[in-house]
């Protein structure tokens, strides 16, 4: 059962990054990317981290996704519908991409995987919430100091001199 | 009842994993399903009659079938639903179509994903997640993508400024509504949704029921910004510029008709119901008899959390025939400089609270 359920997650997940990469108009890739996040929360769920699968959709759907559909229908009139993109150096492109799978495969097979038992962990959130709050509490605010730099940057940039 | 008590009930019957799971989920899908329709068909009724009330006129009323719309005008949501069923599907000449199909699928899918973890009673839940504040809070956003999807697909000046609107909107009033949920999560320590309610039992003083919105006055403040940031997420009147009649025909409806525009409805209607439920199970008590101690057992949860419902879904229609519509400057003033300060005040009082009588 959750064999099947894995094996559908992924084949939505990695149809619709397909999708993403090779659909002509820009904004049908924005919306193919939307099933990819979708199915990465399910292989999150599949990995017992709910709490990261929830911040998954959050943040990506609710927040990156959002934006990118913004950015599009913002920066193109509305009366052309076909925004495209086009693919460029195909031949290049698979040369890179099968050298980079090559990578990645002989990453997974050498890597001794951590093998969990098959026990539910109960709950990930308090676990979580300690980890960032007690032993990484420095990066943790290092890393809001840095996003609120960065927030204060974009706003500079793009405000208009009065 | 739960979808996993229906899987592992199924799985004492036989080995047919697949068959109990789908099973399961259409066993508890169909009765969220009905109380979504069910849902918008009272209140579109009563929203008519609310609304008529408050101008001081009757509202739909009638004789009979065949004359006017039953008694009382009780049949009116049935014209209603017999009307959006056999009026013709439009679909625009110069639209995306294939977006234009898909958008109302989205948008059903983020108000029925949240409608999965609303806890109607101490055992009525389709879902009980270790997360599930945090989801409800989440699948909410799903829904924006189908709003701006339908404004786009429309191909219509109008409906692409509502989806702009709208997903302007519903994106800045997501953060005061997280904001303020974090208030009762704060306390008691969960995002699990029956334990937050579990947390709400007992009595103040002895008289109040230990609701999270009685517990202190940080709280008290964090129910309200919540509920101003639910009505705007729903999109509704005073926040309605989405969709606002006087300047956009209908926002991102415009070019809807029939079926496609009856799911927007059923979605909207949803939606109300699924914040109204969020705001109940973290602030009222959820199912939690309102008479510390008595009613408190069985279908009496089921009554009190519908209650409790109704009365928001209530104060909701209240809002929008009271309030004139927000411009879309004064929205944005709202929500960033007005209810984020106070939730983020509120957050700190609150810690400081449970700090020194927590």
């Amino acid at each position: 059962m959750s064999d099947i359920a894995f094996w559908v997650i992924v084949g939505i997940t990695v149809g619709s990054s397909f999708m993403v990469v090779q659909s002509k108009s820009l904004l049908y890739s924005a919306y193919a990317l939307l099933f990819t996040f979708i199915g990465v929360t399910g292989l999150y769920i599949f990995l017992w981290a709910d709490f990261l699968a929830v911040v998954q959709v959050v943040v990506y759907v609710g927040g990156i996704l959002v934006l990118i559909i913004f950015g599009i229908m913002l920066t193109n009139k509305i009366t052309s519908v076909n925004i495209s993109h086009t693919s460029m150096q195909k031949s290049m492109g698979a040369v890179v991409v099968i050298a980079f799978m090559g990578l990645l495969g002989y990453m997974i097979l050498s890597t001794p995987w951590l093998v969990l038992s098959n026990a539910e962990p109960s709950d990930t959130t308090s676990a979580i919430g300690r980890l960032l709050l007690m032993d990484y509490l420095l990066p943790f605010e290092a890393v809001s100091l840095l996003l609120l730099g960065a927030l204060i940057g974009a706003t500079t940039l793009s405000r208009k001199d009065t | 009842m739960t979808v996993d008590t229906l899987i592992n009930w199924f799985a004492t019957m036989g080995d047919f994993p697949i068959l109990a799971f789908i099973l399961a989920v259409v066993i508890s899908g169909i009765p969220l399903f009905l109380v979504m329709a069910l849902n918008a068909m009272i209140a579109v009724y009563v929203e008519r009659k609310v609304s008529a009330f408050m101008m001081d006129r009757v509202g739909p009323m009638g004789q009979g079938p065949g004359l006017h719309a039953g008694k009382w005008g009780l049949l009116q949501t049935a014209a209603d639903a017999i009307k959006l069923l056999v009026k013709e599907d439009t679909v625009p000449e110069s639209s995306d179509k294939f977006l234009f199909k898909m958008a109302p699928y989205i948008i059903f899918i983020g108000a029925f994903l949240g409608l999965a973890a609303v806890p109607f009673s101490s055992s009525l839940q389709v879902a009980d997640f270790n997360v599930g504040v945090f989801y409800i809070i989440a699948v909410g956003s799903i829904g924006i993508i189908g709003i701006v999807m339908a404004g786009w697909a429309s191909n219509n000046k109008w409906s692409l400024y509502g989806a702009m609107r709208s997903a302007a909107q519903i994106i800045s009033y997501e953060i005061p509504a997280g904001l303020s949920i974090i208030v009762p999560i704060m306390m008691a320590g969960t995002l699990n949704l029956q334990e937050l309610i579990i947390f709400q039992s007992g009595t103040i003083w002895g008289i109040l029921p230990n609701w999270i919105i009685f517990n202190n006055p940080f709280s008290f403040i964090a129910f309200f910004t919540f509920f101003i940031s639910a009505v705007a997420e729903t999109n509704r009147t005073p926040f309605d510029i989405p969709e606002a009649e006087s300047e956009l025909v209908a926002g991102w409806m415009t070019e809807y008709s029939g079926f496609r525009w009856a799911v927007f409805f059923l979605s909207e209607y949803a939606n109300m119901l699924v914040v109204s439920g969020l705001a109940v199970a973290g602030f009222l008590g959820g199912w939690q008899s309102p008479i510390p101690g008595l009613f408190n057992t069985g279908l009496w949860g089921l009554f009190w959390f519908m209650g409790k419902l109704g009365f928001l879904i209530f104060v909701m229609m209240w809002f929008r025939w009271t309030f004139p519509r927000l411009r879309v400057d004064q929205l944005m003033h709202v929500c960033w400089k007005v209810l984020i300060p106070i939730t983020m005040f509120n957050i700190f009082g609150v810690g400081i609270w449970k700090l020194i009588f927590g």
